[in-house]
């Protein structure tokens, strides 16, 4: 049976789902018992699950992160919630050298369960310090998997094969996409959490892209069918592992990709994926993979400069005629 | 053209006043350059060029007064912020990996390519543009044929006046000989038999291989006519293959007697595959020396060719059916195929023309083990 709900809505959805299968999934963070979340995703959960299954913690992202690293050795499955990403930094170490490496530095007897919630990404004018999209830096970590639900839909469904991992595994949540309304029917089968999707199937060129920027490049194609261009739009669902298959296989019928994310274009997402792509497909290719980042500037805080720095609208349509080959 | 406006230079800046300009028409400014200075409510302010290009016209005067995001100056010839592709310094022109592949395939020299994309290298829609527009030339009595590949539309004309000048050139003469090929076919299904169904040759690749063993051992039928017969030293077997949308063509298999029977199977499959996609080599269209044409089993029995001109033969096999045979001075059933001969008289007559149908009956045998 067919519900409407938010990406909000279906987080906690999932979160709560979560929690009444297994008591020893709990969710720990700043500001997500009594306040209910920064972002609202945990409201009413502390009144439904209690403080020892919604822990409200200190405003120290090293020290609650390392915690739910402990609890996890320990046998629990904690879900964290990193406010955002900006703040995550704090805890990189934890993340990196703790979270991510314990499994190989025990010789394989320590997994770590634990599971990082982030909210990433900008567009609200939340300015240079909180508007980061930071995927890149964990999506480079071996020993993390690294997802990026995009839709409602796997707001809601990929929280608990993830909880599943015996490693850590980090879930980026883009800020403007908890708004996000659609109906939900339960899916006859389960997505692989490894599995890219076409969002929109197309034959002269594919957009690949991920989280918050699959809107405006799902609206960039709609505006280039309406011109005769026909744009595939890949969303990547995995940022770690990338779905190479996927992307390879979509590139080498139509020939040429453009990648969208809203990270910096220097060493970033777009950059990974463009040398794939030209690794798994060059004597299919028509042209260079071009790139739509964000521009390399601290994020600005006036909202038509933030705008500007973004991948725009206007800059995907740009790069996918020049693609395909289109002057202007 | 690009338009130079005034720029937002505050948060709540709504208008200002030109006090001076710092470029002139036809200057070239880069990113950067100061081409104004401004009086807000606040202070005076410089304007900054924010792409290169040459200004082109001023369009207020100092002292005047505009509102954010009036057109105040245009620059022709903005460079385009996407990188273009640097040009090949190999002397080789600029083109996609795709163009060189597709090109490759088509027997397209890249230098006869114009590009037409922005980057200013060869796209694969500029490959296929050429193609297009390579007129399907007919060969001249005089003249070696030259390298085409017919265009699909143009295909029906092609063959037409190609049938027609060798109806009215070549003086034909035909022989027909029905060889019994059970044992043949026989000893072809035990081979198939040990193999995995992808590697099975079918027999119309046996025949192949047997017309292009005999035109070996009787090279009369093999080469061209051009003021008089000049053998070819090379067996290029002409396969004519029937296209989909209309029409024939008959592209070659090349050193076709030095060919294993497996390779022979290959080749065929790749060949027909090839000429329904439309992805022929030009050398493949032009080479051929003798030419075989197979009805197969929806076929007639028989089949009286027309030669492909300049060529001097054509080999005709018809479809293999059972018919009641003479085998050991008893009335038996045998599968026998129809394999004709239609040969330019100027060349060979009927009895050069028996030897190698009977050549080919012999090969047919020696084949299976090849």
């Amino acid at each position: 049976m067919a519900e409407t709900m938010t990406y909000r809505e279906a987080m906690r959805a999932a979160i709560r789902e979560a929690l009444q299968r297994d008591e020893c999934i709990f969710l720990m963070g700043e500001d997500v018992g009594r306040y209910g979340g920064a972002f609202g995703v945990s409201l009413g959960l502390l009144e439904e699950f209690g403080p020892e299954r919604i822990r409200d913690t200190p405003l120290s992202e090293a020290g609650f992160v390392g915690a739910g690293i402990g609890a996890a050795l320990a046998g629990m499955r904690p879900i964290v919630e990193i406010m955002t990403v900006n703040f995550s930094l704090l805890a990189l170490d934890q993340i990196l050298n703790t979270a991510a490496t314990l499994l190989h530095m025990s010789g394989g007897q320590f997994n770590v369960p634990v599971v990082i919630r982030m909210t990433t990404g900008g567009g609200r004018q939340l300015a240079a310090q909180h508007s980061h999209s930071l995927e890149a830096y964990y999506a480079h970590i071996p020993g993390l998997r690294v997802l990026a639900p995009a839709t409602v839909e796997d707001a809601r469904t990929m929280l608990w094969p993830a909880l599943l991992d015996p490693d850590p595994v980090i879930i980026f949540e883009h800020g403007s996409l908890y708004n996000l309304s659609a109906e939900l029917a339960p899916p006859e089968e389960e997505t692989s959490l490894e599995r890219a999707i076409v969002r929109r199937p197309g034959t002269d060129l594919t957009i690949v892209t991920q989280g918050g920027s699959l809107p405006v490049s799902l609206e960039a194609s709609e505006r280039l069918a309406r011109e005769g261009i026909s744009a595939e739009v890949i969303d990547l669902r995995s940022l770690r592992p990338l779905d190479d298959e996927a992307i390879a296989t979509s590139v080498r019928r139509t020939h040429r990709a453009v990648v969208v994310d809203e990270g910096w274009r220097t060493l970033g997402l777009t950059a990974e994926i463009a040398a794939r792509i030209a690794e798994s497909c060059f004597t299919d290719l028509d042209a260079p993979v071009l790139r739509v980042a964000s521009v390399e500037v601290p994020f600005p805080y006036p909202r038509h400069l933030e705008q500007a720095a973004m991948p725009s609208l206007e800059r995907i349509i740009g790069a996918a005629k020049e693609v395909v080959g289109q002057h202007g | 053209m690009a338009e130079i406006k005034m720029p937002a230079l505050g948060a709540d800046m709504v208008e200002a006043t030109l006090l001076e300009w710092h470029v002139g028409v036809g200057d070239v400014v880069h990113r950067g350059d100061i081409i104004a200075t401004v009086d807000t409510a606040k202070s005076a302010l410089e304007v900054e060029a924010l792409q290169e290009g040459r200004i082109e016209a001023l369009l207020i005067n100092p002292g005047t007064t505009v509102s954010v995001g009036t057109v105040i100056a245009t620059m022709a010839d903005s460079v385009p912020e996407v990188p273009t592709v640097t040009p090949s310094t190999s002397g080789r022109p600029a083109s996609s990996p795709l163009a060189r592949r597709r090109a490759a395939e088509l027997g397209i020299d890249l230098a006869d390519v114009q590009p037409s994309r922005p980057g200013g290298f060869i796209g694969v829609q500029d490959v296929e543009q050429s193609r297009l527009a390579a007129p399907a030339v007919l060969p001249k009595a005089s003249e070696q044929p030259a390298a085409v590949i017919p265009a699909t539309e143009g295909l029906r004309e092609v063959i037409a006046s190609l049938m027609a000048r060798s109806k009215r050139e070549i003086p034909h003469y035909y022989l027909q000989s029905t060889v019994d090929i059970e044992a043949t076919l026989a000893r072809l299904e035990q081979r198939n038999a040990s193999l995995p169904i992808g590697e099975r040759i079918l027999p119309a690749a046996l025949f192949l291989w047997a017309i292009a063993r005999a035109a070996r051992s009787v090279p009369e039928v093999n080469g061209r006519f051009d003021h008089g017969f000049r053998p070819a030293a090379e067996v290029h077997l002409g396969l004519a293959v029937a296209l989909r949308e209309g029409g024939v063509i008959a592209p070659a298999i090349r050193d076709a007697d030095r060919l294993d029977l497996p390779s022979m199977m290959a080749q065929m499959t790749d060949l027909v595959r090839r000429a329904r996609a439309g992805r022929l080599r030009a050398s493949e269209m032009t080479d051929s020396t003798i030419t075989a044409t197979l009805l197969g089993d929806q076929g007639a029995e028989v089949v009286h060719g027309v030669i492909y001109p300049p060529q001097v033969a054509l080999v005709g096999v018809g479809c293999i059916v059972r018919r009641p045979w003479a085998v050991d001075g008893m009335l038996g059933i045998r599968r026998v195929v129809a394999v004709t001969l239609a040969a330019d008289h100027r060349v060979t007559d009927g009895h050069r023309g028996s030897q190698f149908l009977q050549a080919i009956a012999l090969a047919l045998d020696e084949g299976v083990d090849a």
